[in-house]
């Protein structure tokens, strides 16, 4: 079959079931644009490139399946950046495409001209530029392999204009040969066994599940786990979703950033059975105290985790649903039940709490997302923006299934909310979707209210409006003595003018009283509508 | 800190020498040196990479480097199992007073003059890095003008290949 080289790179992403993608087109990118009107493939024109790699984002993150962005050269694959970063910090499925200048012109610094594969190594699992269209087909057959398998993330193509104009002659490899990526996927048995003994002699163990556990869809094989053992899970920001946070082996997140019962646990156990995650600094900083008190059992898919931040005494690689299969038909209860009181007791003593909001100045974040919580279904999807916002959502929402928490935990990317919202809504059309936002973050990327009108979707705004980059300003106070520098946002615009200037119905509020009623209007139909909270500029993250 | 020789099988393709490079500085890893050329198979390079840093630096260093999928396959040499070699030109000043002493340092180090001027000799010389550094010192009260050095290349001694597909041993 002869096809252009833009023809060749839709057929192939039709051949891998892609039915959505997000972009912004430009002249390098252009064949590409032209190729896809005659696709059934649905574009999402974003209102900024970064906007549309977190979209992908979101989407991928809801569905499992592999997010796809496109951009054009230069400043359209620029943009970017930021955003294939975020997906790579948090291990997200994602295929970027950016148009190049033709390949004759590289490196002559011609119009529009950037180095994207150059600058974005440090963030891709992969990347490519694409000298010879013939290669095409194959180069995107492993883009995709190579972004959903093993530990996921993104992989970006750049490909020069001629390319995407030179004819070829069309075949989709079957197989691929990648002589240099091989992913382990069955655990050592003799290690699982190690595991299902140093549980069988645990007194106080605990599990710490991070992304990964949701990445390779094991949250059932983990509740299991726990349940028929009896071990109390935590969660790390990206894990959140794994357990539901309303079961009674839960204990929430742990961290710098999360609930005491977590870290009470994580501190005094004997056991701990880290999975799928990466032992970052803001989950685990103790790392080395932890290690000290108790074994550790670490199991991921990426080899390179094991060992990198904590020591461990039994590590496995590969994936996690295997691994907890496996464990599951071996491993039995061990002698914990005094740990199980203790913990239950100190889950008891140490509830989140948090005062009441005062009537007329101010919401509860924490009593609007758990009232939020209340009300939602448990399959409906939040999205949560960074700072104070991000944690008011991560510990006081109770999520319930994995795919419905989504936020940008290793970067901590301020506007990734909103446009992840976005993709989760094309992902999960059925499903009510939430996006959490701080005033400083939403208006990172309120253009894409933009993109929310043009696709008519259903997605809801909540702004925590404190008038204050929060906790930046929560940070100067604590560690600099209260000299507060730029995280002041008092002339912020008129939040609900903004959306109706969209065509959405907008709403304010600012006491709790008024939060039963008004989230019952917010979440009545499925169409979009921002809730604008005040809060009060003092209240704490924790 | 002690050196770790790595012998890194890698994709030759464009950029593969880039990405190599960018994770080492990225991770905050020190190179020692880095050779790469082309093996047996056109297809594939290798690397021969010398990494300064304990046990835990170069264990992270090669699940790195693994990680990257142009990388095909890496082992750590070890240095009683292993010949490594350099090759040094140097250029060193000689006046028809030092030029005889100079020639006959060169014979003591089975090194050869590659290169002859009115005021210079420059000398070949090949071995592991203490014979490159030992001819060096030797030639320094001379006036050394100019030293251009390989980077260390290594390779297994007796039955022992790091191929592609698997480590052979006939
Ligand atoms: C792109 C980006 N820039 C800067 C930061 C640093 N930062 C972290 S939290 C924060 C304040 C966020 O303010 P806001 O969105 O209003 O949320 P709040 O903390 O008030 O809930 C900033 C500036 C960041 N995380 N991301």
């Amino acid at each position: 079959m002869k096809l252009t080289g833009a023809q060749a790179i839709i057929k192939a992403l039709e051949l891998e079931k892609v039915d959505i993608i997000f972009g912004y087109p430009g002249a390098a990118i252009c064949p590409f644009y032209d190729s896809l009107l005659d696709s059934a493939i649905t574009h999402v024109l974003t209102r900024n490139e970064q906007g549309a790699a977190h979209a992908a984002s979101g989407y991928a993150r809801v569905t499992g399946k592999t997010g796809v962005c496109v951009a054009t050269s230069g400043p359209g694959a620029t943009n970017l950046i930021t955003g294939i970063a975020t997906a790579y910090m948090d291990s997200i499925p994602m295929v970027a495409i950016t148009g190049q200048v033709s390949s004759e012109l590289i490196g002559r610094d011609v119009f529009q001209e950037a180095d994207i594969t150059g600058a974005t190594a440090p963030f891709c699992k992969h990347n490519y530029l694409v000298k010879d269209a013939k290669a095409l087909p194959r180069i995107i057959k492993e883009a995709f392999h190579i972004a959903s398998t093993g530990r996921p993330g993104p992989v970006l193509i750049d490909i020069p204009i001629d390319v995407q104009n030179k004819e070829i002659s069309f075949a989709y490899p079957e197989s691929i040969d990648i002589k240099g990526y091989k992913p382990t996927y069955k655990g050592h048995s003799l290690q699982i066994r190690r595991i299902a003994d140093a549980i069988a002699k645990a007194k106080a163990p605990v599990i710490c599940a991070g992304g990964g556990v949701i990445n390779a869809n094991a949250a059932e094989e983990l509740i299991k786990l726990a349940e028929k053992l009896r071990i109390p899970v935590t969660t790390t920001l990206m894990g959140i979703g794994a357990i539901p946070a309303d079961h009674e082996l839960s204990l929430g997140m742990l961290g710098s950033h999360g609930v005491y019962s977590a870290n009470y646990a994580l501190h005094n156990a004997d056991l701990v059975i880290i999975m799928g995650a990466r032992v970052a600094d803001r989950a685990i900083g103790t790392a080395s105290k932890i290690a000290e008190k108790a074994k550790i059992v670490h199991i991921d898919i990426d080899p390179a985790e094991i060992g990198k931040n904590i020591g461990t005494s039994i590590p496995v690689v590969g994936d996690v649903k295997l691994i907890l299969k496996e464990l599951l038909e071996t491993a039995v209860k061990g002698n914990a039940d005094e740990w199980m009181e203790s913990i239950k007791r100190i889950k008891k003593e140490h509830p989140l709490k948090h005062r009441d909001g005062e009537e007329g100045v101010a919401v509860k974040p924490q009593y609007l997302l758990s009232m939020l919580s209340d009300m939602l279904d448990r399959d409906s999807i939040i999205t949560t923006e960074v700072g104070q916002n991000q944690i008011w959502a991560a510990n006081h929402f109770k999520v319930k299934k994995p795919r419905t928490f989504i936020s940008s935990g290793g970067m901590g990317t301020m506007g990734y909310g909103l446009p992840a919202a976005v993709g989760a809504k094309f992902g999960a059309p059925r499903q009510k979707v939430v996006a959490v936002c701080g005033d400083g973050s939403f208006q990172m990327s309120m253009n894409e209210l933009g993109t929310i009108k043009q696709h008519k979707l259903g997605v809801k705004i909540i702004i925590f409006n404190n008038s204050r980059l929060g906790m930046v300003r929560e940070l100067q106070k604590n560690r600099y003595c209260g000299r507060y520098s730029q995280v002041f946002l008092e002339d912020n615009p008129d939040f609900v003018k903004l959306v109706e200037a969209y065509g959405f119905t907008g709403e304010r509020i600012d006491s709790d009283s008024q939060v039963r009623d008004a989230l019952g209007r917010f979440l009545a139909d499925d169409r979009p509508y921002l809730l604008e909270c005040i809060v009060d500029p003092e209240e704490p993250t924790l | 800190m002690a050196k770790h020789t790595l012998s890194v099988l890698v994709e030759n393709h464009p950029g593969v020498l880039s990405r190599v490079a960018g994770l080492f500085s990225r991770r905050g890893f020190n190179i020692d040196s880095l050779a790469v050329g082309v093996t047996e198979n056109p297809d594939i390079s290798r690397m021969t990479i010398v990494v300064d840093g304990d046990d835990y630096t170069v264990e992270q260093v090669s699940k790195q480097l693994n990680k990257l999928i142009d990388v095909i396959k890496i082992k750590q040499l070890d240095k009683t199992d292993s010949v490594s070699r350099e090759l040094a030109l140097i250029k060193v000043a000689a006046t028809t007073s030092t030029r005889s002493e100079i020639i006959q340092i060169v014979e003591i180090f089975r090194a050869n003059i590659v290169d002859v001027s009115k005021n210079t000799l420059t000398i070949e010389i090949s071995g592991g890095s203490s014979k490159v550094a030992a001819l060096e010192d030797m030639l320094r009260q001379f006036g050394i003008k100019e030293i251009v050095r390989t980077g260390t290349i290594a390779i297994e001694r007796g039955n022992k290949y790091i191929k592609a597909n698997n480590n052979e041993e006939e």
